[in-house]
């Protein structure tokens, strides 16, 4: 990859003030806070994708609206294309026009008052991309056909598709606007397999057309195998493991990527035998100290126990685990 | 994977079973002819895509079908006894007490305002003739059965203090406490992380194979049916098109609907540049192609797929109902 990344993440944060009970105010008692995004970095290079996995509540969902600027951010930097994304800069409608997301549940996401003409047809219109009426119907309708749909269908309300379409409604709208970004938070996760398997290839195909940037966010990891160029692991709000996808599925090293991989039931590995993870992801309110993983790490030490892992270089991978950075965790290929 | 031997009592035994829907529009058929069975300690998967009837065929061995649906043809059987005609009363004997239900959603199929012990002792005390202390004995048996730690104190706890996974065990445990022969899992990973989805999945198959008792597991994740089953019956548009044992229908897919399933299904193991697709959809209920349900989606589809549906025929150590193979078997001597 030559040229500057896209997208430049570093140490992102994302905190969440619980309410109190209005007794314990009175009090005096301290605020609670949860790190949802707890100092994360990444970069994408232009026309790649990076695949974030992790279990409910680890944070992706939540680091996801950070970058598209549905949740302001409480530290760190985001840089896009050279600029820095702040408040300011995303008031200015630029970056909002280059940068677009697709979300998880095509049922919650269209309006369902709007006829899908319209539904595509807004961020044209609110971004002032078309002149008259005529253009719109027209970029309408090539974009209903970029996905796979007839132009007819912008006459219909999002009732009237299956779950699938409307997923491809959706990806029509995010590209309405050309962005060069795109945010996919569990984009088929609400889908039957067969069904997914359409989208994911269409995303695929608008890749390479268009030259797309994707940040892909799943709890599957099959999926994300299938569709991303680099992988990252979260964990409580933690980045715990980033890498090439083979590197991270052939060799991961970070005990929790181990074993969410071995975790995965899959069809094609009939009969191999699988060891369950122990225990629970913590609640996200009380965190562990030290890694967030010890509790449920074979390999914790005391040193784990109170001292937090960075992200540090390990082969052609970076981990935050102080047992693979001392040596004492063998890096064996998946499934040994 | 140990073999179903074929002379294991057949607990669950369901023939020719239809279920319709009578709307304003018409009669809408959900489940069209479904044949299946269950043996004593084995997991029977049933895959298929949303709407195919999987869930519908667990709804119709509990007695759970409302109207306006009915079951219209067919017979249901359990240990040998026919239930599929019984009055509500007596079909309210059987359910809990011979057969037994684990939902997807565990925060909504426990009672928030009761303990957990409230509920099982509840469960226990309706199907089996024990005391009040007796009861709560076997309630924390159970629990530390279904790998609740500390289950004694747990016991007086509420819904809300346990996690997700914690809340499908107390399910599991409630689905067991009189020790039904058969257990309906509805998609009882669905709703989990992948990490705990494969404890429950491991506790499923211990205590199928601790108890004999036979499990039918619905699920639309082909990964967790590979984890769990011994043979798996594939759905599409209310009815069976394959079924066989595990590794055949999974490995050697004789159906083309579950080939095309199988390889639209993004695989840790094996890479592929590009998946997979089937294009189009599942029909709605109320317009289901004549002849076999599949045919306008098959690559493979030749003339009688359109006109006459194809009955299941043995191919191999499955069952499939596709007329690729109905005509081998035809010609076959």
């Amino acid at each position: 990859m030559s040229g500057q990344p896209l997208l430049v993440v570093e140490g992102l944060r994302k905190d969440f003030v619980l309410p109190q009970p209005w007794m314990a105010r009175l009090a005096g008692a301290p605020r609670r806070v949860v790190h949802a995004v707890d100092d994360v970095g990444f970069e994408i290079p232009r026309g790649r994708t990076l695949g974030l996995v992790g279990e409910s509540g680890c944070g992706k969902s939540t680091l996801a609206r950070c970058l598209v600027g549905l949740h302001a951010m409480d530290g760190g930097r985001v840089t896009f294309d050279g600029t820095a994304v702040t408040r300011a800069s995303l008031a200015r409608g630029e970056l909002r026009r280059r940068v677009q997301m697709i979300f998880q549940d095509p049922y919650a996401s269209l309006n369902p008052r709007w006829r899908v003409g319209r539904i595509v047809g807004e961020p044209l219109r609110v971004h002032r991309l078309v002149r008259d009426a005529r253009e719109l119907e027209d970029k309408v309708a090539s974009l209903l056909v970029s996905v796979g749909m007839s132009p007819a269908d912008a006459r219909k309300y999002p009732h009237e598709f299956s779950g699938g379409q409307r997923q491809r409604i959706s990806i029509a709208r995010a590209l309405s606007t050309q962005p060069e970004f795109l945010v996919c938070d569990e984009p088929t996760s609400a889908l039957d397999v067969s069904v997914q398997a359409q989208i994911l290839n269409i995303m695929a195909d608008l890749q390479q057309a268009r030259g797309l940037t994707y940040l892909f966010i799943s709890h599957n990891l099959a999926v994300v195998r299938h569709v991303s160029h680099e992988v990252g692991v979260m964990y409580l709000g933690r980045l715990v493991e980033i890498a090439g996808r083979d590197e991270i599925f052939e060799r991961p090293r970070h005990p929790y990527t181990r074993q969410l991989i071995d975790a995965i039931p899959d069809p094609a590995a009939l009969g191999t035998r699988r060891a369950p993870i122990r225990g629970e992801v913590p609640n996200p309110m009380n965190p562990p100290p030290g890694c967030p993983f010890n509790p449920r790490c074979a390999h914790a030490d005391e040193r784990c126990r109170t001292e937090r892992p960075r992200l540090r270089v390990h082969g052609a991978s970076r981990v935050a685990c102080h047992g693979v950075e001392e040596g004492r965790i063998d890096i064996l290929p998946a499934g040994a | 994977m140990t073999e179903p031997s074929p002379l294991r009592e057949r607990l669950l035994d369901i023939r020719d079973l239809v279920v319709q829907f009578e709307g304003r529009r018409g009669t809408v058929r959900a489940l069209d002819h479904v044949s299946l069975h269950v043996n004593a300690g084995e997991i029977l998967g049933i895959v298929g895509e949303s709407g195919a009837g999987k869930s519908i065929t667990g709804a119709a061995v509990m007695g759970l079908i409302d109207p306006p649906g009915r079951i219209a043809g067919g017979e249901i059987r359990l240990c040998g006894q026919r239930i599929d005609n019984l009055s509500p009363a007596d079909m309210r004997a059987v359910r809990g007490r011979v057969v037994g239900m684990i939902f997807q959603d565990p925060l909504t199929s426990l009672n928030p305002l009761f303990t957990i012990g409230q509920q099982l002792v509840e469960t226990i005390r309706t199907h089996l003739a024990l005391s009040a202390a007796g009861a709560r004995e076997r309630a924390i048996a159970l629990l530390a059965e279904t790998g609740i730690a500390a289950p004694e104190a747990r016991f007086d706890q509420y819904p809300h203090q346990f996690s997700g996974g914690m809340r499908q065990r107390v399910v599991i445990a409630l689905a067991l406490a009189a020790e039904p022969r058969v257990v309906i899992a509805d998609e009882p990973t669905t709703a989990l992380d992948v990490s705990v989805q494969a404890q429950i999945i491991e506790l499923l198959r211990r205590l199928c194979r601790a108890r004999g008792a036979g499990v039918m597991l619905v699920t639309h994740d082909m990964g967790v049916i590979a984890a769990a089953c011994d043979r798996v019956a594939v759905m599409y548009a209310g009815r069976v098109v394959e079924v066989g044992e595990l590794a055949a229908v999974v490995r050697r897919p004789s159906h083309p609907y579950t080939a095309g399933l199988m390889a639209a299904i993004p695989s840790l193991g094996k890479r592929v540049q590009r998946l997979a697709q089937i294009d189009g959809a599942m029909p709605r209920l109320d317009a289901i192609p004549a002849g076999c349900a599949f045919h306008p989606r098959c690559m493979q589809a030749f003339e009688p797929c359109s006109v006459r549906r194809p009955p299941l025929v043995r191919v191999a150590r499955a069952e499939a109902a596709c007329w690729l193979h109905a005509q081998d078997a035809r010609n076959a001597p």
